[in-house]
C-alpha cells in the first residue's frame, strides 16, 4: 500500500494528478488524504479527513509515503522510519501561503533526510523508480523526542523565573 | 510549576509532542486546534478555534477561549510551536503576565516565520531551529529532531 498525505491547508491537485499517473502503472493500493474533486482510478481511495487513528493506520502500513513537505509528514516518517517522498507546494500556484515548502525540501534534500522532487516529471520517474523496488529504504531515521540541547534550555528557562528579559 | 503547551494541528502539533520529556516533569495542560487530538496527550486537554490572518471570528472564539484557559489555569510559562493560535495564546499570557516561549517550526530554514518575528517583539523567549537564524533576542540551542 502507498499512503499519499498532503495535509490539511489548500488542495493539491498537482501531487494527485502525479498519483493518477502512478496508479496507471501498478496495482498496488493507494490510499490518498486531500480534499479534492478529483476522482482516482479504483486501486486509489481518497479520503479528505482522517482521524489520528486512522492516520497512523495508514501511515505505519504503507511501504511508501507520498507527502507535501510538511513537518508533520516529514518527522512522522523520520520517527517511524518509513520511506518518505517529498513533493513541496509551491504558493505562487495557490497551493500554499508562502514559499517555506521550497526552503524546507531544499534543506532535507540537502541533509539527506528525504526523498524530495521538485517538478513533476522528477516525482513520476521517482516513484516509479521506488514502486518497482521490492523493499524502498528510508534515506534517515530520528529519535523520539526533541534534542537534549533544546529540551534542557526550555527546562532551564522555566526554572529561572528572572530568565524573563534575556 | 504549570505549563501550557499550545500548536495547531499538523507539523505544529507533532513538533510539540517531541517536547515531551520536558513536558512530563511539569504539569502541561494541552491546547490544540482539533478535538480528537485530545487521545495523544496524557493529562489536560482543550480545543480551540482556528483560524488565520483573515478569519476574524474565529480569532476572537479563540481569544475567549484562551484568556478562559489562563484564568483557570495560572500557568507559570505558556510555550507554542505555532501557528496563528499558539502566538495568540502567548499574546493572551503577556496581558496575563505569565511567561512566553516561542518555538519556530523547524519548517522555516531560511528565515523567521512572520509569526515568529512578532512574538520575538514581546515573548520572553524565541527559539529558532536552525543555528543560521540565530541572531540577537533569537536563540538557538537544538531542534525537534534527535
Amino acid at each position: 500500500m502507498i499512503f499519499v498525505t498532503t495535509g490539511t491547508q489548500e488542495p493539491f491537485d498537482r501531487l494527485l494528478a502525479i498519483v493518477e499517473k502512478l496508479s496507471f502503472t501498478t496495482n498496488e493500493k493507494i490510499v490518498v488524504q486531500a480534499k479534492t474533486a478529483m476522482k482516482l482510478p479504483s486501486n486509489a481511495e481518497i479520503y479528505d479527513f482522517l482521524s489520528p487513528k486512522e492516520y497512523d493506520y495508514f501511515f505505519n502500513n504503507a511501504r511508501l509515503i507520498i507527502s507535501h513537505a510538511g513537518m508533520g509528514s516529514i518527522i512522522s516518517a523520520l520517527y517511524k522510519s518509513r520511506p518518505i517522498v517529498v513533493f513541496p507546494r509551491i504558493a505562487s500556484l495557490g497551493e500554499h501561503r508562502n514559499e517555506h515548502q521550497l526552503a524546507t525540501a531544499k534543506k532535507m534534500m540537502d541533509e539527506r533526510m528525504v526523498y524530495v522532487a521538485f517538478s513533476e516529471e522528477e516525482l513520476l520517474s521517482l516513484l516509479e523508480k521506488l514502486t518497482k523496488q521490492d523493499v524502498i529504504e528510508p534515506l534517515a531515521n530520528v529519535g523520539p523526542f526533541a534534542s537534549s540541547g533544546l529540551i534542557s534550555s526550555l527546562d532551564e528557562f522555566i526554572r529561572h523565573p528572572n530568565s524573563r528579559t534575556d | 510549576m504549570k505549563i501550557v503547551a499550545i500548536a495547531s494541528v499538523g507539523g505544529h502539533w507533532i513538533q510539540l509532542l517531541r517536547l515531551k520529556p520536558l513536558f512530563d516533569q511539569y504539569d502541561t495542560i494541552f491546547v490544540s486546534t482539533r478535538e480528537d487530538f485530545k487521545d495523544m496527550v496524557q493529562g489536560k486537554f482543550y480545543s480551540i478555534s482556528d483560524f488565520n490572518r483573515n478569519n476574524m471570528i474565529g480569532l476572537f472564539k479563540a481569544f475567549t477561549s484562551l484568556t478562559k484557559i489562563m484564568r483557570k489555569e495560572k500557568p507559570d510559562v505558556v510555550i507554542t510551536t505555532g501557528a496563528a493560535p499558539g502566538l495568540l495564546g502567548l499574546f493572551v499570557a503577556k496581558l496575563w503576565g505569565i511567561r512566553t516561549v516561542w518555538i519556530d517550526s523547524i519548517a522555516n530554514v531560511e528565515e523567521l516565520s512572520l509569526s515568529g518575528r512578532i512574538a520575538s517583539k514581546f515573548c520572553s523567549r524565541v527559539y529558532t531551529q536552525w543555528p543560521d537564524l540565530a541572531k540577537g533576542r533569537i536563540v538557538y540551542a537544538g531542534n525537534v529532531l534527535s
